[in-house]
């Protein structure tokens, strides 16, 4: 099957292409760029939903959950869950899935598993590329769904339109590890098995955290709520659907829908000149040449800064081709 | 030989079969090989099984199963995975382990299972089942 005829099969929604052409952005880097000069006309549909929190915190659960009062209200559901990569070994074990099975055979609903494959952000580099493909594919609401803990981890706001949060009580420290780092990420905090101890304290310790930005909120005109949810029931989980859909309603209204998306466009044009930088480097410092130019660093001959402005030099050649 | 993180691996536990050590223990053993895997959980459908490995353009289906429903189950699989386009040795690898008599594993065999492991099996000999058997794919060929 050619590219172009599976791009074709992928938009009129055929499951097997659009699974082909999620590994084919994954793995393949100059046939991601065609594929997306292709199909980027047909995207722009899906509303994406970050789902992060801590390890253990029940995410996939609620998803399960939210998957099917998504898909009640009409919604066509693609996700994409996130797993690390073991930096020993190089693989992985997605076990997000899981969770959500049930929905595997709804012809309206497609789950994608997917490995950081290095990256430190919480995402997958190529995970903004899949969410393209089940964009154009007829997917309109996406859920990517990653662990997050602390600051490094932010990469979800440069994906979603409506990031949620999830902790659970008793964690302890990890609650101060979320307000250091993703406080300023989260548009809705979800406090999930909430049936179980210490729900209060979680639930004042944040809120405490929230009054600091008090004054943003205001200005933005969304004060991120804390919703309790218990993803074993979906009555458990309908108020965080509900939230979802406000904040939904409040990014399209406010016009800061606009805002956030043109910020995650720049963001994309940058990280994907930096990658395309980066391997160009490396190529050039593999070469003959370039080992000399160390060599001469080694020995004292030539300052970091004189080999790195010749590499630069070169690279200007490099980057045209 | 093929580049392991980029093979994807289904383990899949069909039936009423809640016994997933093994099946778990060979997940964690690809991952620690390389292989990115992903574990279906237990009970599955023969068709939860088939749309996870075309969600996931899975490379390689193992399949787990000690319940005795391996003659059911197994060839269920193959013929919804065919009836999708996916043909076993061409498109994906398939493996299955548990408790499956030697005359059964010659039978699935034939059906288009590529290798059936028995209780006992060295990790390590599944793992250089996986790196052989790969290489014969179409999408690994090219």
């Amino acid at each position: 099957m050619t590219l172009e005829s599976l791009i074709q099969s992928a938009l009129s929604g055929d499951k097997k292409a659009i699974a082909r052409l999620i590994t084919l952005v994954e793995n393949d880097e100059e046939k991601a760029r065609e594929i997306i000069r292709r199909i980027y006309p047909h995207t722009g549909k899906a509303y994406v939903v970050g789902i992060t929190g801590p390890p253990g915190s029940g995410k996939s659960t609620l998803l399960d959950k939210l998957i099917k009062l998504a898909r009640d209200d009409g919604h066509k559901v693609g996700v994409i869950a996130i797993d690390p990569t073991s930096p020993f070994t190089g693989g992985a074990l997605l076990g997000d899935r899981l969770r959500m099975q049930r929905h595997s055979t709804d012809p309206g609903v497609f789950i994608r598993s997917m490995a950081t494959r290095g990256s430190l952000g919480g995402l997958a580099k190529a995970t903004n590329d899949a969410v393209k493909v089940l964009d154009a594919s007829g997917y309109d609401l996406i859920f990517v769904e990653t662990v997050g803990v602390g600051q490094i981890e932010v990469d979800i706001v440069k994906t979603a339109d409506t990031v949620v949060l999830v902790t659970v009580p008793g964690l302890g420290d990890e609650v101060q590890a979320i307000k250091a780092g993703l406080m300023e990420v989260a548009d809705i905090f979800a406090i999930n098995k909430a049936d179980r101890e210490g729900t209060e304290m979680v639930y004042l310790e944040l809120k405490m955290a929230l009054e600091f930005e008090r004054d943003k909120w205001k200005k933005l005109g969304w004060e991120p709520p804390i919703v309790e949810t218990t993803a074993f029931t979906l009555k458990g989980v309908r108020p965080l659907w509900e939230a979802i859909k406000r904040h939904r309603k409040h990014m399209e209204e406010s016009g800061r829908l606009r805002e956030r998306r043109a910020f995650r466009a720049r963001e994309e044009v940058k990280t994907i000149i930096a990658s395309t930088i980066a391997r160009k480097v490396e190529e050039r410092l593999a070469r003959g040449e370039a080992k000399e130019l160390i060599e001469e660093v080694v020995e004292r001959r030539l300052d970091p800064y004189s080999a790195s402005q010749i590499v630069m030099e070169k690279l200007k050649e490099d980057l045209w081709r | 030989m093929v580049d392991r993180s980029k093979v994807r691996v289904v383990i899949a536990k069909p039936g009423l079969d809640g016994h997933d050590r093994g099946a778990k223990v060979v997940a964690r053993a690809l991952k620690e090989a390389g292989y990115e895997v992903i574990y279906t959980g237990i009970r599955q459908t023969p068709e939860q099984i088939v749309e996870t490995v075309v969600q996931e353009d899975a490379a390689v289906l193992g399949i787990s199963i000690l319940s005795g429903a391996h003659m059911v189950l197994i060839p269920k699989i193959i013929k919804l995975l065919e009836e999708r386009g996916i043909k076993p040795n061409e498109d994906i690898v398939i493996f299955a382990g548990g408790i499956i008599p030697p005359d059964d594993a010659e039978e699935l065999k034939k059906m288009g299972v590529a290798e059936v492991f028995g209780p006992g099996t060295p990790l390590r000999t599944v793992i250089e089942f996986v790196d052989r058997a790969v290489e014969n794919l179409k999408r690994f060929k090219a």
